[in-house]
């Protein structure tokens, strides 16, 4: 790990208690849902972290009920100082609930979306909660772990009407 | 009333999004797409107007939403690459580069000399490709007919030389885990060589036809200006955030592929309007020739695939003397190879800006995670900022400048 960066992660660790995972030269800080927000603002002002690069989830499903279920991950870049470091929020599958990040970064309001729809996470103070890419009546949130992969029956001549009446599209 | 008459859409959804006027009705909320020819897809547009003015803008996506990162997780590492194509389909070569780089970094796996200026060859074509489509698109949406067409004629140059190397002209699947699918034919090199040629010709005509044009600078100068600080807070990346004055290129700043061998400039513009973008992404296609010409003189002999038989299947001729390679060929194609427990996230320069894949391996031979950074989805998030104001006119130069690809946003 680059040495700029190993300092930047202590002040972390430091200040919010954060541990560290390395893989392959990338530093993944472990951040509480609680200090997310802090944690965001410090390396965006103190450290030239402009760039919200991505933001995503991960669903560790199944997981016994004491770990949590996911990590909501923030991908920061340093455009000044050419470094990238990852925060990852741990969230319980009990309380699925982090603090919104648009007010640090305007990127985050749609990422943010996006992970509601698709993993079913609230983020608190979310100024526009509304599914993002899939239809609002969908039931359920797809890149969950628990969500099956969708199967669509073929239909033959022969049983066409039979395996039309189940087809969930809307019929005339 | 007739069927054809413009119909208002309910604030009722949008509430929280539009102004006060809105829901006054003083202003309009109008629907644009999602079928819709300048939309460059099918992205759906809900306008609240002041007359001709353009008061809110609400993006609505996922029209073209098909569940590819879901999907991946159900598929081995070599099978999914083929999904990869089909996410931004303007820029089917750089997805390939940025899934199959991901997925050398997570396996720790390297690539050959040849493969790796192959790939840079190809991927800057592809930038060309790419570059070529949105200028003819743009031109059209702002009433140049002809440029579009002689775009499109460069642009079939290169799917020739895509189907030349891989056998298909867009949904090419050519760069594999550690290497690409096989050597280029031996016609490739003066295909490439007299593509280079004739382009930097072509680009100038091209030029000759915009540049100065009156009605060109009249539709794009001072239109959807965005500044640097709000184009990186909605992460805007590539020649966008190029055209703002931000002199950031993944290429030059953490160079892959052996980009550092090459030498290039990264082109940048400070004024940030509609404009900018045009002269950003031309600057870029002569940028992309000399990085594809520097590459072909040095282009190195040697082989294109890395020779580690436990992640790159075996050259058809061994199989049928080797047993090990037979063996190979079968784990590696039914079963797959093992990734370990961990993830790692690899970013490349896609022509619309910084495309990456979050990659999570749990030990198995499929991955865990995917997820696809997709430039166009950030690109997007920020036109509501930039056509406050505008003509609905103008909304159309700026959507265009954005070069978004649905494919890419919706994934």
């Amino acid at each position: 790990m680059d040495t700029k960066l190993e300092k930047i992660v202590q002040t972390l660790q430091e200040k919010f208690g954060a541990t560290l995972e390395e893989f392959r030269g990338e530093a993944h800080v472990f951040v509480k849902p609680e200090h997310i927000i802090e944690a965001l603002t410090l390396l965006r002002d103190a450290h030239e972290f402009a760039l919200l690069s991505a933001m995503t989830a991960v669903d560790y499903w199944p997981q016994d009920a004491s770990r949590p279920r996911f990590h909501v991950i923030y991908q920061l870049t340093s455009l000044a100082r050419n470094l990238s470091v990852q925060l990852r929020v741990p969230v319980n599958g009990s309380r699925l609930k982090v603090p919104t990040a648009t007010g640090v970064f305007a990127a985050a309001n749609w990422r943010e979306r996006e992970i509601m729809d698709m993993f079913g996470i609230e983020f608190e103070g979310h100024p526009d909660p509304r599914r993002i890419l899939l239809p609002d009546d969908l039931d359920g949130h797809p890149l969950r772990k628990d969500f099956p992969l969708g199967y669509e029956e073929p239909q033959f001549t022969f049983n066409f009407e039979e395996i039309d009446v189940r087809k969930p599209y809307v019929k005339e | 009333m007739s069927e054809y008459q413009l119909q208002e859409i309910p604030v009722g959804p949008y509430k929280h999004l539009v102004s006060e006027r809105a829901v006054s009705g003083e202003t309009m909320i109008l629907n644009m797409g999602p079928q819709h020819p300048s939309t460059h897809g099918v992205l759906r547009l809900v306008l609240e107007l002041d007359g001709e003015v353009i008061v809110n803008c609400i993006p609505e996506i996922g029209y073209l939403h098909t569940g590819i990162e879901k999907n991946m997780e159900a598929k081995t590492y070599l099978k999914a690459e083929v999904m990869t194509d089909r996410l931004d389909y303007m820029n089917n070569m750089g997805n390939n580069l940025a899934y199959v780089m991901a997925v050398e970094k997570l396996v720790g796996l390297d690539v050959p000399p040849r493969a790796q200026a192959l790939r840079v060859i190809l991927t800057e074509l592809q930038r060309i490709a790419s570059h070529l489509v949105w200028l003819g698109t743009t031109a059209l949406d702002l009433a140049a007919m002809s440029v579009f067409l002689y775009c499109f004629r460069e642009r079939e140059i290169i799917l020739d030389i895509f189907e030349m190397v891989s056998g298909q002209r867009m949904m090419v699947t050519y760069f594999r885990p550690g290497g690409v699918w096989r050597d280029v034919p031996v016609e490739f090199e003066a295909a490439v060589r007299d593509f280079i040629k004739l382009l930097p010709k072509r680009i100038d005509e091209y030029e000759a036809l915009l540049t100065k044009n009156p009605l060109w600078l009249d539709r794009t100068v001072g239109i959807g200006k965005l500044d640097a600080a709000t184009a990186l807070q909605h992460g805007v990346t590539g020649p966008m955030l190029r055209a703002s004055g931000v002199n950031w290129d993944l290429r030059k700043a953490r160079p892959y592929m052996g980009y550092e061998q090459y030498d290039f400039n990264v082109p940048t513009d400070t004024k940030g309007d509609t404009y900018a973008r045009y002269v950003v992404r031309v600057q870029e296609l002569r940028e992309s020739l000399k990085i594809v010409e520097q590459a072909l003189d040095k282009l190195p002999m040697g082989p294109v695939r890395s020779d580690n038989r436990k992640f790159v299947t075996p050259p058809r001729s061994e199989i049928g003397t080797s047993m090990e390679a037979l063996i190979h060929h079968f784990k590696l194609w039914t079963e797959g190879f093992p990734a370990p427990k961990a993830s790692i996230y690899s970013a490349v320069e896609s022509p619309r800006g910084e495309l990456a894949v979050y990659l999570e391996g749990d030990g198995g031979p499929k991955p865990y995670r995917v997820h696809w950074r997709t430039p166009s989805f950030d690109n997007l998030s920020v036109v509501p900022q930039i056509v406050r104001g505008h003509l609905v006119a103008d909304l159309i130069a700026i959507l265009a400048s954005t070069d978004i690809v649905l494919g890419d946003i919706d994934r």
